[in-house]
């Protein structure tokens, strides 16, 4: 094979249809907050842990939702849980049990 | 009520009467369509169409490239029209799509800004004495080739038909950013619905294909292309859309804009020696042509003096399957019937 000096990148596109929304599901069963998260970013606007790491909140929201677990559990471990999230939600989630939450769905098949 | 709205999504394409404009990239690397088109307006449509030596670039790879200032590309612009009112034409047939763009931007920037206009005559004057007139109409030479499709279906020796099957061939249609996502309505069918070349495929006898990265972009984008560091991204819209098509196994692709016929064809090339991918089942890719070469094969020209030996992805199989006759011998010789070594072959890619 020849190289170019260029690569083919990977497509970003993202596919609905293979998203996996079991997790999330169940997460939902867990904590029933997180259905009215309306994704404002207020968590992650606060986030201590953001302040002295690559941790983002709504990114690993996002990431859940999307069934997107590759890089999740190791960036869900940079949150320290405390709960300031919790004070500036607009919308009463719950966002430490939401975390906790997360970690144990992650550690089951 | 269908045809109404139809109406809508028209654009004025004048009768007779047109000065040409060449494009820089078509005639370095589909150096036949150019003078296929010349041939198709006066041998079978009877036209008047002057291709003036005196002609030059629109600017158009260094203004989208950020290096040519407004001022400069309108002054080279009416440059072009003062040639063009010099020998008493009203009518502007710009070969490349990128040109066909910047006219359309610029007459209309000075629609809206007349006193760019006037300084636009002002700078052309001092610079060289010239005056001109904004063109009556400024069309591409796809659309008068739509225009007339029918005209020059009756002097057509093929079809867009498999001969061995009487099927019609199947035909992604690629059309150019610049022809009418810009000003959708200086296009045939706007940029929701570009008509020009499917009423080509559709009078010819061909069928269209409708995959899903159809009005994706090809992958040119001039910055995406032009610094090296880039082209990935320029390669992987080509893939992109290549991929999305592979599975309705296109028998070719026509695309109206000369980077597009470029990178999808060239392209193919790259991929296929980084990757190992190639397009179609049997490793040979998918051929692209532009409107000219797919009207000049119907008409029976000689594919060879079309340029179409010139092409990364190699027609053969396509003049096959339609039937064409040509002279395997002649493909590598000159224009005086000099033999000319044959290119090189790439590693994974069969020509």
């Amino acid at each position: 094979m020849i190289s170019f000096g260029f690569s083919l990148n990977t497509s970003r596109t993202i596919d609905i249809d293979a998203d996996n929304f079991d997790k999330c599901h169940s997460l939902i069963n867990h904590v029933p907050s997180y259905k009215r998260c309306i994704g404002c970013g207020g968590c992650a606007a606060t986030c201590s842990a953001q302040q002295h790491s690559q941790f983002n909140i709504l990114k690993c929201n996002l990431l859940f939702r999307r069934g997107e677990y590759d890089t999740l559990s190791n960036e869900l471990d940079k949150c320290m849980l405390c709960g300031k999230c919790l004070l500036v939600c607009p919308r009463n989630v719950n966002t430490r049990a939401m975390i906790i939450s997360m970690r144990n769905l992650l550690k089951t098949k | 009520m269908h045809k109404r709205y139809w109406n809508n999504y028209q654009k004025e394409i004048a009768e007779d009467h047109y000065f040409y404009a060449r494009s820089c990239i078509r005639q370095t690397f589909f150096s036949g369509s150019e003078t296929a088109f010349l041939k198709m307006m006066t041998d079978e449509l009877g036209k008047d169409i002057f291709d003036d030596s005196r002609q030059h670039t629109c600017t158009g790879i260094g203004y989208h490239s950020d290096i040519i200032p407004l001022e400069t590309i309108s002054t080279v612009i009416a440059r072009l029209f003062s040639l063009m009112t010099e020998m008493g034409y009203e009518n502007f047939v710009p070969s490349c799509i990128t040109s066909f763009g910047i006219l359309t931007e610029i007459t209309e920037l000075w629609h809206h800004r007349p006193d760019l206009l006037e300084k636009t005559r002002e700078l052309l004057y001092k610079a060289t004495k010239r005056e001109f007139n904004v063109p009556k109409n400024i069309a591409h030479p796809c659309d008068i080739i739509y225009k007339f499709r029918e005209d020059l279906k009756k002097n057509m020796k093929y079809q867009l038909v498999n001969k061995d099957t009487g099927e019609p061939l199947k035909i992604v249609e690629h059309i150019g950013c610049h022809y009418a996502k810009a000003f959708p309505d200086r296009g045939v069918g706007g940029a929701e619905f570009p008509h020009v070349l499917v009423g080509m495929i559709e009078s010819w006898g061909g069928s269209v294909i409708d995959y899903p990265e159809r009005r994706h972009c090809c992958g040119f984008g001039f910055r995406n292309y032009l610094v090296q560091a880039n082209r990935g991204y320029s390669l992987s819209n080509s893939n992109k859309k290549l991929e999305s098509m592979a599975p309705y196994e296109p028998d070719f692709i026509v695309a109206n804009c000369p980077g597009c016929t470029m990178f999808l064809d060239r392209w193919q090339y790259t991929v296929a020696e980084m990757e190992g991918i190639t397009y179609d089942k049997h490793g040979h890719g998918i051929p692209v042509l532009t409107y000219e070469e797919m009207a000049g094969l119907l008409l029976g020209y000689n594919p060879w003096e079309l340029g179409l030996q010139i092409h990364q992805i190699q027609c053969e199989p396509l003049l096959d399957k339609i039937g064409i006759a040509y002279s395997p011998e002649d493909k590598y010789k000159d224009a005086y019937g000099k033999q000319l070594f044959p290119p090189q072959k790439p590693n994974n890619l069969i020509v």
